[in-house]
């Protein structure tokens, strides 16, 4: 069948102060199809679509719209081809209905009073549309992530959109969440609008995208149709070199309990979880969104307080009543949310890695930068943290260097317990790598890991054991030997309890 | 890699860059405008002025790069100083002592300020505007609305007196203040967390810090810099009045922000204040010198805090 490109960019050549970030990249974009683009952080990808949305202006190449070459000098210009990007960080009001914000900028209104009969039809005939469930009248701060950004996705649509690019639109959403994506993407596509893709799960990209494009190193590598291709293939366009095994698990020497945790439990969050961590052990944490892993995790580092129960460490009974203590009882914690948790942006990699070292770079309140240097770069060293200085802003870096810093923080200490909660989140294919081999490397000396993710794969790929939960309990801790996705998925969904 | 380009690189990427070049611009004009204007005794007097604020300033530094602001030092520096004016007139106390005791109750005031803040979790725009009324309000209320007057000699000295009867002691105390909170700021542990808490309060958290007391702390030595700057003006005027230090927080916050100080926290700089309050200071002195009228100088003032602010967004870009 004949494709019709709505968007056509060719030989788009981009560079900053001398560093190409685009070197004759073309990527075109099918109406009525998922255009899936695809590549390592670094990539460009970001870079690309920036141009398309206005925010960057190509040094050489073409952009064509709908067959007619066009130039794209800012944002408006791009959204007046139809060009909408939804982004990570949402762009709606919290405290506003969905209504508002649907036609916030383009209100309806009759003699500058607002019209808010004809909006609410409207804007309630659209949600229809894709049956969400949600009520015009609906503020957006009430509802989850995943149906704020099909309300970022419905307004780019009632605006006429012809192309909506997705940057990682699922990275926090639940499965069921994913499914409504999904079946909305199905609903616009069939509509005719062009979808841009952009995300590092392979299952997805497999199962919506109709074509994948690949770049690497601002380079376009090459575009495929999905059906031509599979998994493999695509991990090796991606990274230029074969990667033999996904998960460099091999087998470390279990040592005695280091942390024992026994009945604990905060009303209305979870409840009675228990299991033990040993010496050398990593213990995988699976289950939806919203199981409370994230917030066990943060009792055990000391950040909420629990009702009830305890927490054992080497033998003792310990008290945690802050993050703090936690750290005085050498456990670290690597938070989920790099950027709201993990790291201060604005600030440089030097002070972000050193802050949580203070207690051995300080001397007498005076902090020593002969040490505190000798520290961060040997962290950088360490993990390979690709920047030019340690005086670099940490958020200039890419995602997997930012996290990085974050696992720098913590893994130069003297630590039993690391909690990592989703700890290869957002990062490429190569950081991934490097991030499991370090949370071996760890393993192996001793530290009992907790390792949270969303990505059974990985999962199952690393641990010793999985503690599976489900709506704040702990619905099983399997052996990580012989266990499928499958298995670990029903007790996530507490299909057979 | 290290050579002469990164000086040039670090003089172009120098933040107050522009607040520099500007108050260079402005010393030149005003030199040619009135030739009263660069003499020692107009310069040193310059200096004094800015003392009060400048040394109100360096708290209200430390505050913003946490991410709060006090409205408060205006009213505090009132209470601290017309308390210890009382301590030794109305009670007799030796001058040393009174003066510690202000001091006590700014720092007081302050503390008070950051335990609400962080333990309430409330606004600190709110709790210091709170504390503004009301700090003022017991000054009021202690003298009934009247001047102490029959301050000792050897406490007048403070905002009067001379050091090698050439520079005024509120210099030299704004410069002792100056240079304890430049190495505080640059060297010490404390000056990270202050930084951390300020870029973000939730990662500062998690990675072990304690954010109360960070911000406690930095309230704490905003009332203590309210406090000394309360007293320096007042034994400039000799009596202790309750009304004394109105406007003082806005151009305390005036000066941080001319310097590039963020009110959103996380960035602040030091020498950025300093240069900001010498910098206010410097335009009223020359314009009372060429005859402006205060009013016209106020909207002047305006002006030159939206053209810095200006300079800073665009540079951020």
């Amino acid at each position: 069948m004949e494709e019709k490109y709505y968007v056509e960019m060719k030989h788009i050549t981009k560079s900053f102060g001398g560093v190409h970030a685009l070197r004759d990249v073309s990527f075109r974009i099918a109406s009525g199809r998922v255009n899936v683009l695809i590549g390592e952080n670094g990539a460009g990808k970001s870079t690309l679509m920036k141009i398309l949305a206005g925010a960057y202006h190509e040094d050489s190449g073409q952009i064509l719209i709908d067959g007619k070459e066009v130039k794209i000098p800012n944002s408006q210009s791009a959204l007046e081809q139809g060009i909408v990007m939804v982004y990570q960080e949402l762009n709606l009001v919290p405290g506003m209905t969905v209504m508002d914000n649907l036609y916030l900028g383009v209100e309806k209104a009759r003699g500058g009073f607002l019209d808010k009969k004809t909006a609410r039809l409207a804007a309630q005939e659209l949600l229809d549309m894709y049956n969400l469930g949600i009520h015009a009248d609906d503020l957006i701060e009430d509802l989850n992530v995943g149906k704020q950004q099909m309300i970022e996705i419905i307004k780019a649509v009632s605006k006429d959109a012809k192309v909506i690019v997705m940057d990682e639109p699922t990275s926090s959403l639940s499965q069921k969440e994913c499914e409504e994506l999904f079946d909305m993407i199905e609903t616009l596509t069939q509509d005719g609008v062009g979808i841009v893709y952009i995300s590092h799960r392979m299952e997805e990209i497999f199962r919506i995208g109709d074509y994948i494009t690949v770049m690497r190193d601002g380079e376009y590598i090459g575009d495929w149709s999905v059906k031509e291709i599979d998994q493999n293939f695509l991990v090796q366009q991606m990274v230029g070199r074969e990667i033999s095994q996904m998960f460099p698990k091999e087998p470390v020497p279990i040592g005695e309990t280091v942390l024992k945790v026994e009945n604990i439990t905060k009303e209305g969050v979870f409840e009675n979880v228990s299991f033990d961590l040993k010496r050398g052990e990593i213990l995988g944490m699976a289950g939806l969104i919203g199981a409370g892993r994230t917030e066990v995790a943060l009792s055990i580092f000391g950040r909420y307080k629990v009702d009830s129960g305890d927490i054992w460490l080497n033998g003792e009974k310990v008290c945690i009543s802050n993050p703090r203590s936690a750290i005085v009882h050498r456990i670290a914690y690597v938070p989920e949310d790099r950027k709201g948790q993990g790291l201060d942006l604005n600030s440089r990699i030097r002070d972000n890695i050193s802050i949580s070292n203070m207690d051995r770079v300080g001397q007498g309140g005076i902090v020593n930068t002969g040490k505190e240097n000798e520290l961060v770069e040997e962290m950088i060293k360490i993990l390979r943290i690709k920047t030019p200085s340690s005086m670099q802003l940490a958020g200039n870096l890419s995602g997997g260097n930012q996290q990085k810093v974050v696992l720098a923080k913590w893994i130069s200490r003297e630590i039993d317990v690391l909690i990592l909660d989703e700890p290869t989140r957002g990062v490429d294919v190569g950081a991934k790598e490097e991030i499991h081999k370090l949370i071996i490397k760890l393993a192996k000396k001793g530290i009992g890991i907790i390792m949270i993710s969303s990505e059974l794969p990985e999962v199952l790929g690393m641990s010793d054991r999985i503690l599976v939960m489900h709506e704040g309990k702990v619905t099983g801790i399997l052996d990580a030997e012989g266990v499928t996705q499958e298995a670990v998925m029903e007790k996530a969904t507490a299909v057979n309890v | 890699m290290k050579g002469s380009k990164t000086l040039i690189e670090k003089f172009k990427n120098f933040p107050q860059l522009s607040i520099c070049v500007g108050y260079i611009v402005m010393f030149i004009l005003l030199t040619a405008l009135s030739e009263d204007f660069l003499t020692t005794r107009n310069l040193l007097n310059v200096l004094r002025q800015t003392s009060s604020t400048m040394i109100v300033a360096v708290g209200m530094t430390f505050v913003l790069i946490t991410g709060g602001i006090d409205l408060s030092v205006g009213s505090v520096a009132a209470l601290s100083a017309t308390l210890s004016v009382a301590f030794m007139v109305n009670y007799h106390l030796p001058v040393m002592v009174s003066l510690l005791l202000g001091l006590l109750v700014g720092t007081v005031c302050g503390f008070v300020n950051g335990v609400v803040i962080s333990k309430l979790n409330l606004p600190a725009f709110i709790v210091t505007l709170a504390m503004m009324s009301s700090a003022r309000g017991a000054a009021l209320v202690y003298t009934n609305g009247k001047t102490i007057v029959g301050v000792p000699d050897s406490a007048i000295k403070f905002g009067q007196g001379y050091i090698l009867s050439i520079i005024p002691i509120p210099v030299v105390v704004m410069t002792i203040i100056l240079i304890i909170a430049g190495i505080f700021i640059t060297k010490t542990v404390f000056s990270r967390y202050i930084y951390a808490v300020g870029g973000n309060e939730e990662c500062a958290k998690l990675s072990g810090i304690n954010v109360n007391r960070v911000k406690i702390v930095v309230y704490s030595l905003s009332g203590l810099g309210a406090a000394i700057a309360g007293i320096i003006l007042t034994m400039r005027l000799a009596s202790g009045q309750p009304t004394l230090g109105e406007g003082l927080e806005m151009d305390a916050i005036a000066a941080c922000v001319l310097g590039g100080t963020s009110l959103s926290g996380g960035k602040g700089f030091l020498f950025g204040t300093i240069i900001g309050s010498v910098f206010l200071t410097t335009l009223s002195n020359g314009l009372n010198l060429m005859g402006v009228s205060s009013y016209m100088q106020q909207v002047l003032k305006g002006l030159i805090i939206i053209a810095a602010v200006c300079m800073y967004e665009r540079k951020k870009k």
